[in-house]
């Protein structure tokens, strides 16, 4: 059984004009750290609410641990635990009264559990008697995964719980999955930091609410198409304008500090690029091939997507 | 008149015993690319409140666009631009609506705006929806959107605070060809970014960690200075080192 299935599942907005989640399925294995990676407006958070049973989908069907999300959701409710991506706590009650309420909700203690969220718990401990609308970010960020976790759920689902949360905390976050993962926990995370991906087990890239590819990080980026080189120039934003209007050159984007490239002609190596940047006078030159990352699986993916979508118009 | 978009030195704010920003002190020339980088809570938010003429420093000195932070906050307000994440364009109004409107907010005529906004929606491509209502623009156009009208009475600085948070990876691209054309016209543009691979479009960028800027530089002298070969790493190395967390 998996932890999570759906089945061409479809969401729409405003009497069908606005098209969240367009035919999706995926599966979610038992104890597997899954990643629902894409942007604001993907449709992330709408397959979030229709797993954790808060949102019915237009057509399609979808289970929780076996159990179908319309007729079972009772069931469902008391398995999952859910972080959503607004902070949904209370503000007014402290961090104590919080944990204390989500427990006895779900009848059980915050000792019954202890050990699932001991090493989350113990980080704001020390601040048991703040009003949860008074803590700091990464503190309500540990808070609402505390609460996700007081009844030991089997399937854990979280909604961008990095957004907005700086490169350290972040790390640390995915820390705190990894030793989830430990106790046999299913978990679904969604976030648009496409480094993030890397850290899951298996992912699904969606955009516009469709998924562009399900599978694990390292076949993702093993499916990119081309030689993928990285180069780089003294003055890197005028070169970047010009490769990208050479007819010798099928992609090019920044890419922090070197641009990422592909070539039209699959027999052209590195020293074509090189000539190629001495023809626009570039200085201080260098190129060389690299492995491709997810966000260049995901650029990739999104432009033969838009390709076949403006050749079906 | 100096050439320096921002000259701030020991700038502090305190609240109470907590010193959010701690005597900072750093220069950005017009027309730089400037990342302002820190862990949440290193007081970035804070800092920029200030130097957006919103907010008074406890004490030090700094002057933005050429006027003081403590005497000409509304000739600041006047001589820069800001767009943030939290899209802040009116939903319920056209593309042209909104640029009309912040035209007006900024004191240019009617005959300006008309002449400028033609000419910006049609760079941005938008020419078709200048007249549906921006709620209906997706996602990204809107950021693109926002930047343009940010900087639409052509200020000398511009303040992004983290602009493309969320935003798809093409799209990020998009809106950095943006910046780098504005900074190209002579705008000065401090920008917050989690991402660290934006931070190595920047010209210069500074990291604060706990109310305090601990590095300053281009970003390949950095990676010099912390013997490494990402961004990522000498964040990590610097920001880790806090003491306090927040936002």
């Amino acid at each position: 059984m998996s932890a999570v299935s759906l089945e061409n599942i479809i969401k729409t907005y405003d009497n069908g004009k606005v098209k969240a989640v367009n035919n999706v399925s995926f599966e979610v294995e038992q104890g597997e750290l899954f990643g629902l990676i894409g942007p604001d407006g993907a449709g992330k958070t709408s397959i979030f609410r229709i797993l954790t049973t808060v949102l019915l989908a237009d057509k399609g069907k979808a289970t929780v641990q076996g159990k179908d999300v319309v007729k079972d959701y009772q069931y469902i409710r008391n398995k999952v635990g859910y972080m959503p991506g607004k902070f949904s706590l209370y503000q007014d009650l402290t961090v104590a009264e919080n944990l204390n309420f989500f427990a006895t909700i779900f009848k059980t203690t915050i000792e019954e559990n202890y050990s699932l969220i001991k090493d989350i718990y113990e980080q704001i401990k020390p601040f048991n008697n703040r009003p949860a609308g008074k803590l700091s970010g990464g503190m309500k960020q540990k808070l609402a995964l505390c609460c996700a976790l007081i009844h030991k759920p089997e399937v854990l689902f979280l909604d961008e719980p990095t957004t907005g949360v700086d490169a350290v905390s972040r790390k640390e976050f995915w820390e705190m999955l990894k030793r989830l993962k430990e106790q046999h926990i299913s978990i679904l995370v969604s976030t648009p930091y496409m480094d993030e991906a890397s850290l899951c087990d298996r992912i699904a890239l969606i955009q516009n609410g469709n998924i562009m590819s399900v599978d694990t990080p390292k076949n993702i980026i093993a499916q990119f198409p081309e030689r993928l080189y990285a180069a780089k120039a003294k003055d890197f934003y005028g070169l970047l304008k010009q490769f990208r209007s050479d007819p010798a050159i099928s992609s090019c984007y920044a890419f922090g500090e070197y641009m990422h490239l592909t070539l039209k002609d699959k027999h052209a190596d590195e020293t074509f690029i090189s000539e190629l940047s001495g023809k626009y006078g570039a200085e201080n030159f260098e190129v060389k091939i690299i492995t491709p990352e997810i966000e260049d699986s995901f650029i990739r993916l999104m432009s033969e997507n838009s390709n076949t979508a403006s050749a079906k118009n | 008149m100096s050439e320096k978009a921002i000259i701030c030195k020991d700038l502090t704010k305190q609240f109470g015993d907590f010193k959010a920003v701690n005597k900072i002190s750093f220069d950005v020339g017009q027309g730089e690319i400037f990342g302002f980088l820190g862990a949440n809570g290193a007081g970035k938010t804070t800092a920029m409140r200030m130097l957006c003429g919103l907010s008074f420093p406890t004490s030090g000195e700094a002057s933005v666009a050429g006027f003081n932070v403590y005497k000409q906050q509304e000739k600041i307000k006047a001589n820069i631009g800001y767009m943030s994440q939290k899209f802040s364009l009116y939903e319920n109004l056209t593309t042209f609506e909104n640029i009309e409107f912040y035209g007006g907010v900024y004191g240019l005529s009617r005959k300006e705006i008309k002449k400028r906004g033609e000419d910006m929606v049609t760079m941005l491509g938008l020419a078709n929806e200048a007249k549906k209502l921006v709620g209906e623009l997706p996602l990204g156009w809107k950021q693109k959107l926002a930047f343009s009208v940010a900087i639409f009475h052509r200020p000398k600085i511009v303040f992004l605070d983290e602009p493309t948070g969320g935003v798809d990876p093409v799209t990020r691209r998009q809106f950095w060809d943006l910046i780098y054309e504005a900074a190209a016209d002579g705008i000065t543009v401090f920008v917050t970014t989690h991402y660290m691979d934006e931070a190595e479009y920047c010209n210069r960028i500074s990291i604060m960690v706990d109310g305090k800027v601990e590095a300053l530089d281009t970003p390949a002298s950095l990676k010099k200075e912390f013997n490494t070969s990402s961004m990522d790493e000498v964040f990590y190395q610097l920001a880790r080192r806090a003491q306090r967390s927040g936002d």
